[in-house]
């Protein structure tokens, strides 16, 4: 039995995921290089340029993944608060002696490393909430239980938000999958859909006319569920509800919001046009990958990328890279593998027989995802500029790392789901 | 419990269709529109047009008559430009604050973040300095250009100028031309424009996103090089030329010379001159509007526009047909006795030369010789037949090249004119006209005009015995001397050789003890010519026409002095000295005394009248009769540049005589010793 244990440590592996992992960390690394390249430093050797860094956090990162697989599969489940509550001490503790870099005060410097305690909340947050909601006689329909679920991933997001780090923040808003997978009322989901649409709405025409439109549509469902008196009242105190919000729109939109964002809704939404200010790096972006056409440039050949055309390059807009210099065959090929990975995820995470595993594993599929559309996204200017890191792909530490717990915790509780039966 | 299972499906789904729309919109961008790659290469590609450098111009030895000189445009951006001593700036480029406000609104007038000229053609002695201080000026930026420039400030008219291409320019040359291109106006600039203008390279580099230069695009697959614009050996000889202005300082008129070996011209003056650095520069605008109300009209190229008739010049020209029609020998003699009576028309001598034949014909220039000798020409076979005579002769006479184009290598050249039957015709209302009528032709006088050009062509026909070669300015072209074909081809004029010798005799008699005597050349046989020509308008002008030395000639040439006398008396010297300088390069003295110095400082500019219609004419008569009229010379010189134009225009066309000598030369250019 426990040889047999030993052996099924590899032999479970879910390899499919793990090469997936590492095709995109490649990609990462190869188009990192080409962004940053400096003919000064042609190695990946010596902690010059950002390839070389970005190699050697690859090299970290598959480090703690083996160590990782290595560890008993209950370790998480177990650990879950400790880690949680270090986290929230770290996201404290950064408001007060962070660094500020980038407007952010995310950083907190240990020695020579520098660690962003926000990218390591996700992972923290996730396992706190899978191994809630697995809990005896937790059910998410119940008040009780939905408030601490809210709250488990509320406590991160507001202290990240103080940094104020948007981007992150906005990412644990994506576990709402988890949670209605897991039983949530679908109508949040419709809800938050019908108030993004009807904000953006807003934002577009002029609030007379979503009114207007709104109440057309509105008297035609009533008027057909009338028969329906409590649907009736409902939809009726949901139009309401709905016309206060869009009425609500532009104070809030101009008060609440801040400006820097706000700049970045209107350039998204067409509202305004400044291609020298808060739109030059979407417009440099599309057109670094609307150059690329069906083939790309070539490697180190993209003109955009080599010269410094698009800021940030390497961490938020490493996107435009693959799309200059490989072309729509490169994006097809990147964008097929997150696909195919977060499918990969649900699958997994929907043959764990222990519910911690499969809640966990969703949670990591929607952080996963949120990531990847929102960072692809804003590079072609399909979503308003978020700054947020392409999982594996992006130059950084910290989110290398955390993205690398995130997934190989995933892959460990996988190849151990047999066991999962044997302990509980 | 695994309940809510379904909903993965939800979720799945969701994931699809959101990474399918991110893909349809990447597919969008990249494959379907193409704005972003234009985007992207004009993020990176810049074209900076390479500006080829005219090619200069040389004379024979090599001297260089214009080169290009460097200058600088001052350009503006005006988004870049921060607060700056503007006062300091308009010291440096030499404008005054009033100039920099009008300068500064039309930049922005134009666009304020795209680049436009500030202040053009910098010389490099103002930019030198204010290149050091050209940091301090954020937004201003300096261009290279280059201009025109004239080391010797000499033949002007010959040389042209170059000018700034207007949109019709731009329009006609199919693209070529960009704003701020310059093109040939007049002269060799215009003529030889294809040639001078070379082509324009383009060389696309790459710049970063801070505009630094990142090497070639493409390797440079698109780029295209400058073409430098041909070097042209001009045929002309400075030393000649620059003699030939000063001579004609303060005179109105024309020197060409010709090597008839060739056809070469060796000078050509035009007189009044300016110097042709007038024409580039920032002061061009003001000196063209100078020089174009000059009632002497120095943009008018007399050497192939102004028409003269060429008086006794003309009377070997009249010997040689006559000799080849057989009508005479040259021992053919007519007796002089002070003139000849051609029906009511008396033709007065200078001399009774009595028993005259050929030699002392030419020799003496006698028109009862001549008059004569067009008589018996004019009545071969009968005074019927004088028309078909006289068809003859003018087809001899168009041979020499005179009443047609000598296609000389130069835009705008006249023709000259020799009178059809037809104009007789209309004249005595009648086709029965007589020789007699017309006899002033005989000793070229009359509706006869020629250029100063063809005038130099008949001696080269005469040195050559019998032929020429097309007269041009430009000897060879680019570095492998190419010569056109067409001047190496002998143009034939239909008199046999043998005819020319008793004709040249006469000719180096002139200058041995004849009219021209006094203008021998010790140690150099010149032939020539004196003509003085009677003008109605005013003096006679003085021609003489040579060519030197008899054996084996080197130089035939033409000159005309507008409104000075005699031909012995300016023409002859100043032709002389023009060979003497060719030939032996040094000046020696005159039988008459005239130095080269004391010809340069003789002033016979034209005295100004205004042109005036009959009617004008008869009033103005009338006025000064009854009261006399104070002379408004406000009013006078506003007339003579009227006048002045439209001689200039007339002149382009068909030219008459009566304009030469109403377009009179003012205010040379200076004259430096």
């Amino acid at each position: 039995m426990n040889t047999n244990n030993q052996r099924s440590f590899f032999f479970n592996v879910d390899w499919i995921t793990v090469f997936i992992y590492l095709a995109l960390c490649t990609i990462g690394w190869f188009n990192i290089h080409s962004a940053v390249y400096d003919e000064k430093y042609p190695t990946v050797f010596g902690f010059h340029t950002d390839y070389s860094k970005q190699f050697f956090f690859i090299l970290v990162s598959i480090m703690f993944a083996i160590i990782i697989l290595l560890l008993d599969s209950r370790f998480f489940s177990a650990l879950a608060p400790v880690f949680y509550g270090t986290t929230v001490v770290l996201l404290l503790l950064v408001l007060v002696i962070g660094r500020n870099v980038g407007g952010n005060q995310a950083w907190i410097s240990v020695g020579p490393v520098r660690l962003q305690p926000s990218e390591f909340a996700k992972y923290a947050t996730c396992l706190l909430l899978a191994r809630y909601l697995s809990g005896v006689n937790i059910k998410i329909t119940e008040i009780k239980s939905f408030l601490i679920a809210a709250a488990i991933i509320f406590v991160p997001m507001i202290l990240i938000k103080m940094q104020p780090d948007d981007g992150s923040t906005l990412v644990f808003c994506s576990l709402i999958f988890v949670l209605y997978r897991e039983g949530l009322s679908p109508i949040f989901l419709i809800l938050a859909g019908l108030f993004i649409t009807l904000f953006i709405l807003s934002l577009i025409f002029k609030p007379i006319f979503v009114i207007g439109g709104l109440l057309i549509i509105g008297g035609i469902i009533i008027a057909a569920v009338r028969r329906f008196r409590k649907l009736a009242l409902m939809m009726l105190a949901g139009l309401i509800i709905s016309i206060m919000f869009v009425v609500a729109v532009p104070f809030v939109y101009k008060h609440v919001i801040k400006e820097h964002q706000r700049v970045r809704i209107d350039e998204w939404l067409g509202l305004a046009s400044n291609l020298k200010g808060a739109g030059y790096n979407v417009h440099q972006s599309k057109i670094a990958i609307g150059s690329g056409k069906l083939w790309g440039k070539g490697y180190l050949k993209g003109t955009q990328t080599r010269f410094a055309f698009v800021p940030e390059q390497s961490t938020d807009f490493i996107f435009c890279t693959v799309g200059e210099e490989w072309g729509f065959a490169g994006s097809i090929t990147v964008i097929g593998l997150y696909v195919f990975l977060i499918l990969r995820i649900i699958v997994l995470a929907e043959r764990q027989r222990s519910p911690f595993s499969r809640i966990y594993g969703y949670g990591v599929a929607c952080v996963i995802f949120f990531h990847f559309f929102i960072n692809v996204g804003l590079t072609i200017g399909a979503v308003p500029v978020i700054g947020i890191p392409l999982p594996f792909l992006s130059y950084g530490g910290s989110s290398l790392l955390s993205f690398t717990f995130l997934l190989f915790t995933l892959i460990k509780l996988d190849s151990n789901r047999m066991g999962a039966i044997i302990s509980s | 419990m695994n309940s809510f299972f379904e909903r993965r499906y939800v979720i799945q789904a969701l994931f699809i269709v959101l990474a399918i729309g991110l893909l349809a919109r990447i597919f969008y961008i990249q494959i379907i529109d193409d704005q972003y790659t234009v985007s992207a290469n004009r993020n990176v590609v810049r074209t900076v047009v390479d500006f080829p450098g005219r090619g200069p111009i040389v004379d024979r030895n090599g001297v260089i008559l214009v080169q290009n000189e460097p200058i600088y445009d001052i350009m503006v951006t005006p988004r870049e430009v921060v607060a700056f001593d503007t006062l300091r700036f308009c010291n440096l480029i030499g404008i005054d604050k009033a100039g920099f406000e009008k300068r500064w609104e039309k930049a922005v007038a134009y666009s304020r973040s795209l680049t436009s000229v500030f202040e053009k053609q910098i010389p490099f002695t103002i930019y030198a300095p204010f290149q050091e201080h050209l940091s301090e000026f954020q937004g201003f930026s300096a261009q290279l250009r280059k201009v025109r420039t004239y080391p010797d400030s000499i033949a002007a008219q010959f040389l042209g100028y170059t000018d700034e291409v207007t949109d019709k320019d731009i329009q006609r040359s199919h693209g070529y031309y960009k704003k701020g291109d310059f093109i040939g106006r007049t002269g060799v600039e215009k003529a030889y424009e294809d040639l001078l203008r070379g082509q324009r390279g383009v060389r696309n580099i790459l710049v970063d996103s801070r505009g630094v230069n990142k090497g070639r695009y493409l390797n440079g697959m698109y780029d295209t090089a400058a073409v430098p614009g041909k070097m042209l050996k001009s045929s002309l000889d400075s030393r000649l030329q620059k003699l030939g202005e000063r001579l004609m300082t303060n005179k109105v008129g024309s020197i060409v010379a010709i090597e008839p070996s060739t056809g070469e011209i060796l000078a050509f003056v035009s007189s009044p001159t300016y110097d042709p650095n007038m024409l580039t520069g920032r002061d061009r605008g003001n000196n063209v509007a100078k020089l174009s109300v000059n009632p002497y009209s120095p943009f008018f190229i007399r050497p192939i526009q102004a028409y003269y008739p060429p008086g006794s010049s003309f009377k070997p020209l009249s010997a040689l047909i006559a000799l080849q029609e057989g009508v005479i020998t040259p021992q053919t003699t007519y007796f002089c006795a002070g003139g000849y009576q051609a029906g009511n028309h008396f033709v007065g001598c200078t001399h009774h030369h009595g028993v005259t034949d050929l030699r002392l014909g030419i020799a003496g220039s006698c028109n009862t010789y001549f008059c004569n000798v067009f008589d018996k020409l004019m009545n071969t076979d009968g005074s019927q037949n004088t028309r078909a005579n006289f068809i003859d002769w003018k087809t001899n006479v168009n041979k020499f090249g005179f009443g047609a184009r000598l296609d000389v290598d130069l835009p705008h050249e006249g023709r000259g004119n020799v009178p059809t039957p037809e104009h007789f015709d209309k004249i005595f209302r009648g086709t029965k006209w007589r020789s007699s009528t017309f006899i002033s032709m005989a000793i070229g006088q009359g509706e006869l005009e020629a250029t100063p050009l063809q005038m130099a062509n008949i001696e080269c026909i005469i040195a050559n015995h019998g032929f020429y070669y097309k007269p041009h300015l430009i000897k060879a072209i680019g570095d492998k001397q190419i010569i056109k074909d067409e001047y190496l081809v002998k143009n034939p004029v239909g008199i046999d050789a043998q005819y020319f010798e008793p004709v040249i005799d006469g000719m180096q008699d002139v200058v041995e003890h004849g009219t021209g005597a006094n203008s021998r050349i010790t140690g150099i046989t010149m032939c020539g010519k004196t003509g003085t020509v009677q003008n109605p308008h005013g003096k006679n002008h003085s021609v003489f026409v040579a060519f030197a030395p008899r054996e084996n000639p080197k130089i035939a040439i033409a000159v005309v002095v507008e409104n000075s006398g005699q031909g012995a008396d300016w023409a002859a010297p100043i032709a002389s000295y023009i060979v003497e300088k060719y030939l032996r390069d040094t000046l020696t003295s005159r039988p008459s005394g005239k130095t080269p110095e004391w010809i340069m400082e003789q002033n016979l500019l034209p005295e100004l009248k205004p042109k005036l219609t009959p009617a004008e004419k008869m009033a103005s008569a009338k006025a000064d009769s009854v009261k006399k009229v104070k002379a408004d010379s406000l009013k006078k010189v506003k007339a003579d540049s009227v006048k002045a134009k439209s001689g200039l225009k007339s002149a382009s066309g068909k030219s008459r005589k009566n304009n030469i000598q109403q377009i009179a030369g003012i205010q040379p250019k200076k004259n430096e010793h």
